[in-house]
């Protein structure tokens, strides 16, 4: 098995326009949650969210080439484009045709879906825009990326609610430490500012109708979030041989299933990812110096994550730093675990661990060192990014500082 | 408390639950009831159905009884434009 190197990162969310913004933003604890302006937000018990502000595609895509992508697949290739230009990649015929894709998102393009739903349901016209499949499906992200660089190897999305990124950069991990392929994007993208959407998510009674307090113990829920996450993984000699700047190295993966609730979290279920994490990563719990928690600020969820962090780590939990950076950028959904994973990456990187904004009051059940509101200057060798979904189908990922 | 306000809320939750009407009484705990937070969340949903309501989060939180349930709903319907003349 190969040794799996970080050489390319990038983000675009409501921290920021790229990996500097976004790490600036965590290292401030500078939360990027506002009142929502995509959509009329009247009608609507929340008013918050995480939106990447003021975008407009003209930054990026021509027009032509915006009409054939829903803001979700936009973010994956704003994100992707950063990530390969930070890695430096000198794409050769070969390398363009093993070169892995593998996103994850959650809702894809139901956006898109949602207007054209509108427009037949509500304002009774008897067509949608015949872009509404292509722009709609979920693997969108992963299809425009490759189309941008040529990529023409394996390519695929995954979609586990809450967990797809996390998933989604595992299966990349995995194969290139397998040497199935050399290099890999792999990250989550999301835009799930539509009104349809929001409702489902009203429904739900988990949104915060002001911020996102995770593990505080006035939290009252999360906020929903937008972008994207991208990160090059190649094999650690090969980048080396190439003199590429490596972040971070990719350690280890670990995944589960519940198998209990649709919606409630399950702590056994938590604790088996984290032990398989670790399993795959040959570590002991008292290696891991830092946790990128779940940490969605609902009630279920942060008890449910502090205990089954207790539970894998025992003693050594009172001395681990865990925070939510979904405090700041707020809940992407299907790109959390990609945008997670890059904070404990420049965490690693910057020896600074991001903190828990907006955290007011010490919930006992959430008795761990969550890193209230300011960021910690500290050297950690291990980090592990906890990613928890609905459905109960969990994903972890294990880091080390390069 | 109308007699008939308890029985519409009885009935939403034994419809949305699916489980027997003479099952459930005033005084039935969510938990004896096996109502978990995503039930109960759906039974919230019927309610503001069936009674034209609107179940703010804020109200539902401590929730834990089909009592508490009659009672927040019966303020609701108090509160509701034009209850007074009806």
């Amino acid at each position: 098995m190969r040794r799996v190197a970080i050489t390319g990162l990038g983000a675009i969310c409501a921290l920021g326009r790229n990996i500097a913004e976004f790490a600036g933003a965590l290292g401030e604890g500078r939360p990027g949650i506002g009142p929502i302006t995509s959509t009329d937000v009247t009608q609507l018990r929340f008013q918050n969210g995480a939106e990447v502000k003021e975008y407009s595609h003209q930054s990026y895509f021509d027009d032509r080439r915006a009409d054939f992508m829903d803001r979700f697949a936009q973010f994956a290739v704003i994100a992707a484009r950063e990530a390969v230009a930070d890695a430096g990649i000198r794409w050769t015929p070969a390398l363009r045709e093993t070169a892995a894709i593998v996103t994850g998102s959650c809702v894809g393009g139901q956006s898109t879906e949602d207007i054209g739903f509108h427009e037949v349901y509500k304002l009774g016209h008897n067509r949608v825009h015949p872009l509404t499949i292509p722009k709609t499906m979920a693997n969108a992200g992963a299809s425009h990326i490759s189309m941008e660089f040529g990529l023409t190897g394996p390519s695929f999305t995954i979609s586990t609610a809450c967990s797809s990124a996390g998933h989604a950069i595992g299966q990349a991990y995995w194969m290139v430490r397998s040497g199935i392929t050399d290099v890999a994007l792999a990250g989550g993208s999301e835009a799930p500012f539509s009104f349809g959407i929001l409702k489902a998510w009203e429904a739900m009674r988990v949104v915060s109708p002001e911020t996102c307090r995770p593990f505080s113990r006035d939290r009252k829920g999360m906020i929903l979030g937008e972008g994207a996450g991208m990160l090059v993984l190649e094999p650690w000699d090969m980048a080396r041989a190439r003199g590429a700047r490596i972040h971070a190295e990719m350690v280890g993966f670990g995944m589960s299933a519940d198998a209990c609730h649709i919606t409630q979290p399950s702590a056994e279920g938590a604790a088996r990812a984290m032990r398989a994490v670790l399993r795959d990563a040959t570590l002991a719990p008292e290696q891991i110096g830092y946790i990128n928690a779940h940490g969605t600020a609902t009630p279920a969820n942060d008890t449910t994550e502090v205990a089954a962090i207790r539970a894998v780590f025992g003693k050594h939990a009172g001395k681990l730093a865990v925070s939510s950076t979904k405090s700041m950028h707020g809940h992407a959904l299907g790109a959390a675990g990609a945008l997670e994973c890059l904070a404990a990456v420049v965490a690693l990187r910057e020896r600074l661990l991001p903190p828990t904004a907006n955290f007011t009051e010490s919930d006992p059940e959430c008795d761990l060192d969550v890193i209230p509101n300011h960021a910690r200057a500290a050297e950690v060798e291990y980090a592990i990014s906890n990613s928890f979904a609905f459905g109960g189908l969990n994903a972890v990922l294990a880091l080390r500082k390069a | 408390m109308s007699e008939e306000l308890i029985q519409r809320v009885l009935k939403v939750i034994a419809t949305s639950r699916r489980i027997p009407l003479e099952t459930i009484t005033i005084d039935s705990e969510f938990q004896q009831l096996g109502i978990d937070s995503m039930d109960a969340v759906e039974i919230l949903f019927a309610l503001e159905n069936e009674f034209d309501i609107s179940i703010p989060d804020e109200e539902v939180r401590s929730v834990r009884n089909v009592r508490q349930m009659c009672e927040g709903v019966e303020k609701l319907l108090a509160a509701k434009p034009g209850a007074a003349v009806q």
